[in-house]
């Protein structure tokens, strides 16, 4: 009877959200598969299915000519694709370097304290992100509170611009995603042994050095981690260049929203889509394959 | 000729702790000199003292000469051997040992020798381009040894080096260290909470206890004249009695517990002075019947334990003084023997410890 419950116990434990991220996450990822290849109309749902499950069985059409469009207009995509993994890459180097520090000092501060800053990190999950944003636009806007001080101090006559710019875009992904990049920091950093660092320190290695030699090599996984978490959604990111972003910075996850509601073509969109996953996903699985090559 | 290394009043306080107290002491250059005491005594903070983790609050350390305060640890003549060898885990073997040589900007080719000369001298050639992962416990303690040889300190701290590893390991590790230490000739200091540990490698040891440095003296002194009941009660077995002085009666001095001791001694009592007596388990001797030796009384004996080389046992004589004595078994000792309930111990006058109460 015990070992009936350990088993089914077991079964539970995996299946249950095994099943859970085949239904939610695995069956809307084939049906923009579905969506991709299939053929757009004016209608509801505005598209044909390439497979279908009807009344007479099932029927697969797949048409390429949702990649074929996008790739005869590739210039029209190229520009957003680019802007994407700049923004998200230069995101994620800001959130490295200033995570970096952070985590150090969580990871290093007495061991009491740790957890109250570990959820002080986390605090600003706890409102939502659409009103971070409005709350950083209250800041940045040209009548907002940083150009009001600025031009009260008689720093500045005009207002600076300071929304629809760059600073804008990585000033709210900094905001978003920098907890993501400190807690895998924080995880390698804190099993540093100190003693480590000591030999280093005693073997005759200077700050700069250890930081170098020792500290940064062996925080690798804990970088690697952060920036993943950080960079997948930051290319995608739709909400943040809507709002504070402008016409310079574009990114295909609003192109990909002007081709759902704006444009209606599910299929384009849908493809757009799958190939930003496969942009994302393949050079990460490539790294994961070669590091096991190595490893073998 | 001033000391080698000279270690002068030294103490550190943490807040209203005082972890180390007015400790001084002198090292000869090639000395093994090690720090013994229970844990917590300080002797971990004045080995981070010496390797220049810790700031004294009062002190000085002089090395060579050179006075050390203001010197970083990057910079002093001085290396450590962590207890947990605090290895560098993404750096091979060869690099390892050679990260302090790095530092010091040796060319290449000089560190790439000095390196395999190291891996000779620890036993561990071909194990250069191992990770330490792979490497078993008594490896990666000889790696943290060459790592904390390489770059020639003038002082070698260890830190419960051989605490880490398995009993047998140990006793081989702790000759295969002392011979390296008189191969190069270089001051080692260790601290170790085992006085058999102590014992067997030190040319001299310091016991510690409650920050304060108690006892400096050679192993044997050490063992077989503590000063203080502390030391005589932390390196190895002993027992005490208390006595009262009666009276001097060349050669001896009558000294009165439950029972009448004689004791053989170059020191002055006064009459009526209380003192402890102290006496190795070893420097006991126990038979069934009596002998008609000076100090003999009988015994009966409560419990006893098979050591193989020996036998200790525990004994309650007149007055219920407990003592606890050790046989070494100079013949084959006999299997199912029924041990006695019952007997008589006798020493010698001159192999008791006297100790001030």
């Amino acid at each position: 009877m015990n070992y009936f419950f350990q088993k089914f116990g077991r079964i539970l434990v995996i299946w249950l959200p095994l099943g859970w991220l085949l239904l939610f996450f695995m069956l809307p990822l084939v049906e923009m598969i579905n969506v991709s290849f299939s053929e757009a109309r004016r209608a509801v749902p505005p598209y044909i299915p390439a497979f279908q499950i009807g009344s007479g069985g099932f029927s697969f059409r797949p048409v390429l000519d949702n990649y074929l469009l996008i790739y005869e207009y590739w210039e029209d995509y190229l520009w957003p694709a680019i802007n994407s993994i700049r923004l998200a890459f230069f995101s994620t180097l800001y959130c490295l370097l200033f995570a970096y520090p952070m985590a150090w000092w969580i990871a290093r501060s007495n061991k009491s304290i740790q957890h109250i800053l570990l959820i002080l990190v986390l605090m600003p999950f706890w409102t939502s992100s659409l009103l971070r944003m409005y709350a950083l636009i209250g800041l940045l806007n040209p009548n907002g509170f940083i150009n009001d001080v600025l031009i009260w101090a008689g720093i500045t006559v005009t207002p600076i611009q300071m929304m629809q710019t760059d600073f804008s875009i990585y000033s709210g992904m900094i905001l978003t995603y920098l907890p993501l990049m400190i807690l895998p920091l924080y995880a390698s950093l804190v099993r540093l042994d100190v003693s480590i660092i000591e030999a280093a320190a005693d073997l005759g290695a200077k700050k700069w050095d250890i930081f170098r030699t020792i500290v940064l090599p062996l925080s690798i996984p804990g970088i690697v981690a952060g920036s993943l978490l950080v960079f997948i959604p930051a290319v995608g990111e739709f909400v943040i260049p809507a709002l504070l972003g402008g016409p310079e910075q574009l990114m295909l996850g609003k192109v990909i929203w002007t081709e759902f509601f704006r444009n209606r073509d599910w299929p384009v969109a849908a493809a757009i889509a799958i190939i930003l996953i496969a942009i994302i996903i393949l050079p990460i699985v490539y790294a994961r394959y070669q590091d096991r090559e190595r490893i073998s | 000729m001033a000391p080698f290394i000279r270690i002068q009043n030294i103490s550190k306080k943490y807040g209203k702790l005082l972890a180390v107290d007015n400790v001084s002491f002198d090292l000869e250059k090639g000395e093994l000199f090690s720090l013994l005491g229970p844990s917590g005594c300080g002797k971990t903070t004045l080995l981070r003292i010496l390797a220049g983790f810790e700031l004294t609050t009062e002190g000085y350390v002089e090395i060579d000469g050179q006075d050390m305060v203001d010197v970083d640890p990057a910079d002093r003549p001085v290396n450590i051997m962590f207890q947990n060898y605090a290895l560098f885990p993404h750096m091979s073997v060869s690099n390892n040992i050679g990260y302090g040589l790095k530092r010091a900007s040796l060319p290449d080719n000089e560190i790439k020798s000095r390196v395999s000369e190291l891996l000779e001298l620890v036993h561990l050639n071909g194990m250069g381009e191992r990770k330490p992962s792979t490497l078993s416990g008594g490896q990666r303690q000889r790696v943290a040894l060459a790592r904390a040889l390489a770059r020639r300190p003038k002082l070698l701290l260890l830190d419960e080096p051989l605490a880490a590893l398995d009993k047998k390991l140990r006793s081989e590790t702790q000759f295969e260290l002392c011979k390296i230490q008189e191969q190069l000739g270089t001051t080692f200091v260790v601290v170790t909470h085992d006085q058999e540990e102590a014992m067997t490698l030190s040319t001299r040891i310091g016991v510690m206890n409650n920050g304060k440095l108690v006892q400096v003296g050679t192993p044997n002194e050490i063992y077989e004249q503590p000063q203080t009941t502390f030391v005589a009660d932390f390196v190895g077995e002993i027992s005490f009695i208390e006595v009262t002085v009666k009276e001097q009666k060349e050669p001896y001095w009558l000294m009165q517990g439950a029972v009448p001791i004689h004791v053989s001694t170059g020191a002055k009592f006064r009459i009526n002075q209380k003192v402890n007596l102290a006496l190795r388990p070893e420097k006991i001797s126990l038979t069934s019947k009596p002998t008609g030796k000076i100090n003999e009384f009988p015994v009966e004996i409560t419990d006893w334990a098979f050591y193989g080389a020996g036998t200790q046992y525990r004994v309650v004589g007149p007055g219920g003084i407990n003592l606890k004595l050790y046989e070494s078994h100079n013949l084959p000792s006999k299997s199912n023997a029924r041990q006695p309930e019952t007997g008589f111990i006798n020493f010698s006058p001159d192999s008791i410890i006297i100790l001030e109460r």
